[in-house]
């Protein structure tokens, strides 16, 4: 593989740019092989790649029905962080917090990690004792978390509202220092051509229409461009994963909802972390192109369409203008949806079936592109060692019905509820 | 925007409506022993079909009256609604 560097650079400049390699190869599904990872997003590329570096385990295939880098990998809000109270996510995302921090170096790929921090504000009293807590929770797991007042926060981020004819006033705030943002297409990309490099055939416009399970064990799957027999399949397809389950014959704890984010008219810089509303579901950064990067909440109702509606921009973002009025004078550059497989408690799950050979990843919520690498780091031990590691055994998926929730924020079980 | 024919007020906008999940889902029955995995049925698994999707809808800002709504999850094509103690067939 040829290696990206400032010398490549310049040399690759006077030929006039003709000498650069493919990223990754375009290759036809051969028959069998040892692994097959549907889903070519970000989970799955990252688990193909930790599969062939951490596992030895190359001859795998990554089965994508659209392209590399089209489905919420590239639709996400960037934010990384691993700002949780309890161990079981707190552990996890810190996990991935090293694996961000070493991730272009890894890669030799610029995934543009710029730890910038984020801000959950606070807008009560109660509101500070909790994040006091999970503050406290997650140094207690090596975490980094600070509290600040109100004075710190204005100092840190002045364009918030701070005067007093506000309906939720600023108490303070939780901030994770090491939290920030990331290039997400790079981090696609990167893996993509990383996993290829070392013998991963990643097969773009195929999807899969059926499996092949006989005496429940895995044997093979059924694709658009012809059967692959393997042992073993992982699935890690966000918000097809129900779709998929259908042709398994099983039924998930999962319910597939839209989600939309969207960013303004680039601006000069103006913000410099992440910053979340405590009193309802938005969340600002502003990229490295000035654009102001905003999401909240769900669109509701059960959706597949990768589109969404009005009323919850609208509700969004009038979260976003009593937290910076300043919002209010800017244009809307796109706005766009993604559809995210949305867990009963709000947690992901990575777990082995009830069918040998096939492995889960799903459950992702609101949060799967800050889990990337963790994700494909723990998953790619469950396939290859066909046991879960110790950071993703509190992922279950029975965990639902032996009532071992992982209820991070306390919204209670329905999707459309919380 | 989603429309949606509330069957006893009519036309009306989406934002008079809250989304009340799976309609098809049926709570045990009472008064008799009830397994765990019952409960996780009920409670926690959904088939979360892509196509047609039977759903309870509120219609909390208008009559407050539960309705029942057929909805296709990719376009978001409404076919019709029922009140809730209508049988979809």
């Amino acid at each position: 593989m040829q290696k990206y560097s400032f010398l490549s650079l310049i040399k690759n400049a006077f030929s006039g740019h003709k000498g650069w390699e493919v990223a990754w190869k375009d290759p036809t599904p051969k028959k069998e092989y040892d692994v097959v990872i549907i889903g070519g997003g970000g989970h799955g590329l990252a688990t193909a790649y930790y599969l062939a570096k951490e596992h030895k385990i190359t001859n795998i295939a990554v089965i994508e029905k659209g392209w590399i880098g089209g489905g919420n990998v590239g639709r996400n809000t960037t934010i990384i962080r691993s700002n949780y109270m309890h161990d079981e996510n707190g552990l996890f995302y810190e996990k991935g917090m090293d694996l961000w921090r070493s991730m272009s170096q890894d890669l030799n790929f610029n995934i543009m990690f710029s730890p910038r921090g984020i801000i959950n504000l606070a807008h009560s009293d109660a509101q500070m004792n909790a994040y006091a807590r999970r503050g406290n929770s997650m140094r207690l797991n090596g975490i980094d978390a600070v509290l600040l007042d109100r004075e710190e926060v204005k100092k840190k981020v002045p364009v918030l509202d701070f005067s007093d004819n506000v309906r939720f006033p600023i108490f303070g705030a939780l901030m994770q220092p090491s939290a920030g943002t990331a290039r997400h297409d790079a981090v696609a990309w990167g893996y993509a051509r990383q996993a290829d490099s070392m013998g991963v055939d990643i097969i773009q416009h195929c999807e899969v229409t059926g499996f092949d399970i006989s005496n429940g064990k895995m044997q093979g799957i059924k694709t658009s461009r012809g059967d692959i027999k393997t042992k073993k399949v992982g699935l890690c397809v966000a918000g097809s994963t129900s779709i998929l389950a259908e042709m398994l014959n099983m039924t998930l704890p999962i319910e597939t909802h839209l989600l939309q984010a969207c960013v303004s008219e680039p601006i000069k810089p103006i913000l410099d972390h992440v910053v979340t509303f405590g009193a309802g579901h938005f969340y600002c950064s502003q990229s490295d192109k000035g654009e102001m990067v905003m999401g909240g909440d769900l669109d509701g109702y059960n959706s597949y369409a990768q589109r969404g509606n009005l009323p919850t921009l609208q509700h969004v973002l009038t979260e976003g203008i009593a937290m910076f009025p300043f919002l209010s004078k800017l244009n809307m550059l796109r706005t766009w949806g993604g559809i995210m497989d949305m867990s009963m408690d709000g947690s992901p799950i990575i777990d082995k079936t009830h069918i040998a050979g096939l492995y889960l990843n799903c459950g992702w919520c609101y949060g799967g592109f800050k889990a990337t690498p963790a994700s494909g780091f723990t998953f790619a031990h469950t396939i290859a060692q066909d046991r879960v590691h110790e950071l993703n055994s509190g992922f279950r998926l029975d965990r639902f019905s032996t009532g071992h929730l992982i209820d991070e924020k306390g919204l209670g079980t329905k999707t459309w509820i919380s | 925007m989603l429309y949606i024919k509330c069957p006893h007020c009519g036309l009306r906008s989406q934002n008079e409506f809250a989304y009340g999940g799976d309609a098809s889902v049926k709570r045990p029955e009472l008064n008799k022993e009830i397994s765990d995995q019952e409960w996780d049925e009920f409670v926690y698994l959904r088939k979360s079909p892509r196509g047609k999707h039977l759903e309870l809808w509120h219609h909390v800002s208008g009559c407050r009256q539960w309705i029942k709504v057929l909805r296709d999850t990719s376009t978001h094509e409404i076919f019709n609604t029922y009140k809730s103690e209508e049988k979809v067939g």
